[in-house]
């Protein structure tokens, strides 16, 4: 498991190709912009894990404001610190173009869910909405927009009017949501 | 990939699912594996062979998905074009070109000279030629342009005798011409499906909804640290105008009877005064078109070129005045965009068909009463051939001004407002990339190469060859001047606009050519169809010199007026089945909606009064066969979870008993 030399063996390769939604071509990118990242020690190890500062550094992950939360979501770490290549490719197969909506969605959810805990409410949606406009005060909504924004929001995803959206709300409005595929996308 | 989110879990439902087959099962899955693969690699391969996938990826990352299907729309363009020349090439072209060298032989059609409408004077000029006197018959398609394979009075061409068969020209062009404006709708409505889809279903809430803004709001594909500010600040000002609009819409509802009857009043101001602006646009460029046929033997290039600079004017006068308009009009922003969009649509595309208006107007036009040969034979004695010159023009000069304005307009603007720090310039601000503005243009064009294919069949490679260079420089000019506009358009929501102004503009392209097929003498002295009234008689005579008489009746039956009648209503009645079953399905999930409501605030509530079996305590009942992992109040428990107390299903309990 993992890849120890610079080089990915071709029966691990096939098995990521049919594993994951990437291609060949896209694991092999993967793997050396992967290796790229991992400091001179870690190299030798048998399953090296990307520290989450240097995976930071991805130019793809730079500019994206929901960076840490796409780290630890995606990283299988007991301190949800840093990726293995296994983890990396996970967090590629599930941003890439054939990843199917329901995979999209799924990951879109954990993402959004800022305090892990299964549901999208108030907090995490006025936390969503900070990272989209920016973190400085000239850059907020006010207070009244952001609760206007927030019971919009509620009152379209949220079906069975608990005053939080769980992963089967937040699927539904997503399937209907025409820019949710183009948009949730990286690709190297 | 089944219901498994990672690798690892993947790789497990992978192996306990290959545990459990037989021997013979597993090669066989083994088999379909590899072939699945086998396909991934060659769509990899022909994926690579796409037309500007570096740039357009390059364009992405830096502005995001918003412009990108501007330029995918004129990928897709070149495309169209292409497909449509080799469609005209190999069909009507080849047949002419490889005749003598395949054993063909041509009969031209007869000229006979009794006949005055065959007269066809030739405009070659003769003697010493000056050298600007080409360019001058380059840019206007006159001169040595007329004759050759450029326009269609070359192709005087009756049919073609090959050994064993005899391949009937004019019967080529005319179903080619057909072929190529069904190919056309039948491609864009194909790419216009998935989005209308979604429209259709995202229309029953409001224009754009804020989920979509909020769940999908962010371009993961921007890299470019700029392009990510400018995209947060591009956000922010999108999510304060949409909740503006909520509390203007909200401010309409409340509008007093009185308020309500001047704002109509005004707008019925506003449309007329519109309508009057549109008229006179309409009338300059039917003058401007008469006065140059009029002057059109002094061959001046300015004046040949004069109903090309008009509707340019116009359409560069009105997306302004509009604009100003439309804020005396008071509707809500969104619909505000949309309206002025359509009028710019509307006065650019009318603008086309009203050139060829004036142009058929002359060309039917005689001096002494009805005409001689159906059209004016005197000053047109080959007028198809004007019209594709009218055509190529049009195409020639638009692309002109397209890399003019770029030039002499968008770099200097650049350059002034970089090193020229004064308040006039600051405040004209950076050139913006307007979406709508650019995608008129280039639906513009294509307008009139498909209305202009008929008379000038080199005309989709000239588009092809037009578009491509556009691409090049609109992609230069995007990346050194423009910053993105400040009200993004949204990509899913633009490639349908695209598509369905790229429909009006071909249905507004049919009419005239369908006018000038059908309607119109076809010119006696050049052409194909010299044998002929009209240019559409050639498949009614096909028909009837057919050797099979049941084919012929057939053929004949299908063309008739009861068949025609019939399919209409039988449209009619499919389309309200329906929109029937939309209604119905729309008032099911209504129902669902109501349903899920209903029960999930029955979860709510204390359970006790609706299942006084269930005993109410911290753990779980015994009977209740939850395995640990029922996770605590709030959550669904994980499929295969299932409590059954005394017969009955209560696993949607199984939290209440939790919370209680």
């Amino acid at each position: 498991m993992g890849a120890t030399a610079s080089h990915l063996g071709k029966d691990l390769l096939s098995e990521y190709q049919e594993l994951t939604f990437l291609t060949k071509q896209e694991i092999l990118l993967a793997h050396k912009r992967f290796t790229e990242l991992l400091s001179r020690e870690d190299k030798n190890l048998p399953d090296p894990r990307a520290p989450t500062e240097a995976i930071l550094t991805l130019p793809e992950l730079k500019s994206n404001p929901f960076r840490e939360r796409i780290v630890r979501v995606f990283s299988t770490s007991e301190s949800r610190d840093g990726l293995t290549f296994e983890d990396f490719l996970d967090l590629l197969s599930a941003f890439s173009d054939s990843a199917t909506l329901e995979i999209k969605s799924h990951y879109a959810f954990r993402i959004f869910d800022f305090d892990d805990d299964g549901t999208l409410d108030e907090n995490d949606l006025e936390k969503l909405v900070n990272c989209l406009t920016g973190e400085t005060d000239e850059t907020r909504l006010t207070p009244d927009e952001m609760k206007q924004l927030i019971s919009n929001i509620l009152e379209e995803s949220d079906i069975d009017k608990d005053g939080t959206v769980n992963l089967s709300e937040f699927q539904h409005v997503i399937s209907r949501s025409p820019d949710f595929v183009s948009s949730f996308k990286i690709v190297l | 990939m089944g219901a498994c989110v990672c690798v690892c879990a993947c790789r497990e439902q992978r192996l306990e699912q290959d545990r459990e087959l037989s021997s013979w099962r597993q090669r066989r899955r083994s088999l379909h594996r590899s072939l699945k693969r086998l396909r991934a690699d060659l769509q990899e391969r022909l994926s690579s062979l796409v037309l500007w996938r570096g740039d357009i990826h390059l364009i992405e990352g830096m502005f995001g998905t918003g412009i990108l299907s501007y330029f995918s729309f004129l990928r897709f363009l070149v495309l169209l074009n292409l497909v449509i020349f080799l469609l005209m090439f190999s069909f009507v072209m080849l047949p002419i070109i490889i005749a003598p060298h395949a054993g063909g032989n041509v009969t031209f059609n007869q000229a006979d000279g009794q006949n005055v409408c065959s007269v066809y004077p030739t405009s070659a000029r003769r003697g010493l030629v000056i050298f600007h006197e080409h360019i001058t018959d380059l840019l206007s398609g006159g001169g040595f342009l007329e004759q050759t394979y450029l326009f269609y009075g070359y192709y005087k061409v009756h049919a073609i005798s090959f050994p064993g068969f005899t391949y009937n020209l004019p019967l080529a062009y005319l179903l080619v011409t057909v072929a190529y404006l069904c190919l056309s709708l039948v491609w864009i409505v194909q790419r216009s499906a998935t989005g209308f889809k979604r429209n259709l279903i995202q229309d029953e809430d409001r224009f754009q909804s804020f989920c979509n803004k909020i769940f999908a709001g962010w371009d993961c594909c921007i890299t470019n640290e700029d392009a990510a500010r400018l995209k947060r600040s591009s956000l922010l000002y999108e999510l304060k105008t949409d909740l503006e609009e909520e509390r203007i819409k909200q401010k309409i509802a409340d509008r007093s009877r009185k308020e309500r009857c001047r704002i109509y009043t005004i707008r019925l101001i506003l449309n007329v005064f519109v309508i009057a602006v549109l008229a006179a646009c309409f009338y300059s460029i039917y003058r401007a078109t008469i006065f140059s046929q009029k002057a059109q033997m002094e061959k001046m290039v300015q004046i040949c070129y004069l109903p090309s600079i008009v509707i340019t004017l116009a359409n560069f006068i009105t997306p302004l005045l509009f604009s100003v308009i439309i804020n005396f009009e008071d509707y809500s922003p969104a619909f505000e965009i949309r309206f002025t969009l359509m009028r710019c649509v509307f006065m650019r595309l009318t603008s086309i068909g009203v050139l060829l208006f004036s142009l058929w107007s002359q060309i039917t036009q005689c001096k002494e009463g009805p005409c001689l040969c159906g059209y004016n034979h005197q000053l047109y004695s080959c007028w198809e051939t004007r019209v594709g010159q009218e055509m190529y023009k049009l195409t020639v000069f638009d692309f002109i001004i397209i890399a003019a304005v770029t030039i002499f307009v968008e770099f200097p603007r650049k350059l002034m407002v970089n090193y020229c720090g004064c308040g006039l310039m600051r405040w004209w601000g950076q050139q913006e990339f307007a979406i709508p503005q650019n995608v008129l243009e280039i639906v513009y064009g294509q307008t009139i190469c498909w209305i202009g294919t008929f008379y000038c069949p080199l005309l989709p490679a000239i588009c092809t060859i037009k578009y491509f260079f556009i691409f090049y420089i609109k992609k230069v000019s995007l990346v050194n001047n423009c910053r993105p506009a400040t009200r993004p358009f949204r990509a899913s929501s633009s490639n349908f606009f695209f598509l369905v102004v790229l429909l009006i503009g071909l249905a507004l392209a049919s009419l005239p050519v369908m006018v000038g097929v059908g309607q119109i003498n076809c010119s006696q002295a050049c052409g194909p169809f010299v044998n002929y009234t009209v240019s559409w008689e050639v498949l009614p005579r096909t028909v009837s010199l057919l050797p099979n008489k049941a084919l012929r009746d057939l053929l004949f039956a299908l063309a008739s007026e009861a068949v025609a009648v019939s399919l209409f209503v039988i449209t009619c009645v499919g389309m309200f089945y329906v929109i029937a079953l939309a209604g119905a399905h729309k008032r099911v999930i209504n129902q669902l909606r109501e349903q899920l409501v209903m029960s999930g605030s029955a979860r709510n509530l204390k359970v006790a009064s609706s299942i006084p079996e269930v005993a109410l305590s911290e753990t779980p009942h015994p009977d209740c066969s939850c395995p640990a992992g029922c996770r605590p109040a709030g959550l669904t428990p994980p499929p295969g979870c299932e409590c059954i107390h005394e017969g009955v299903n209560v696993s949607r309990y199984c939290e209440a008993l939790w919370v209680i």
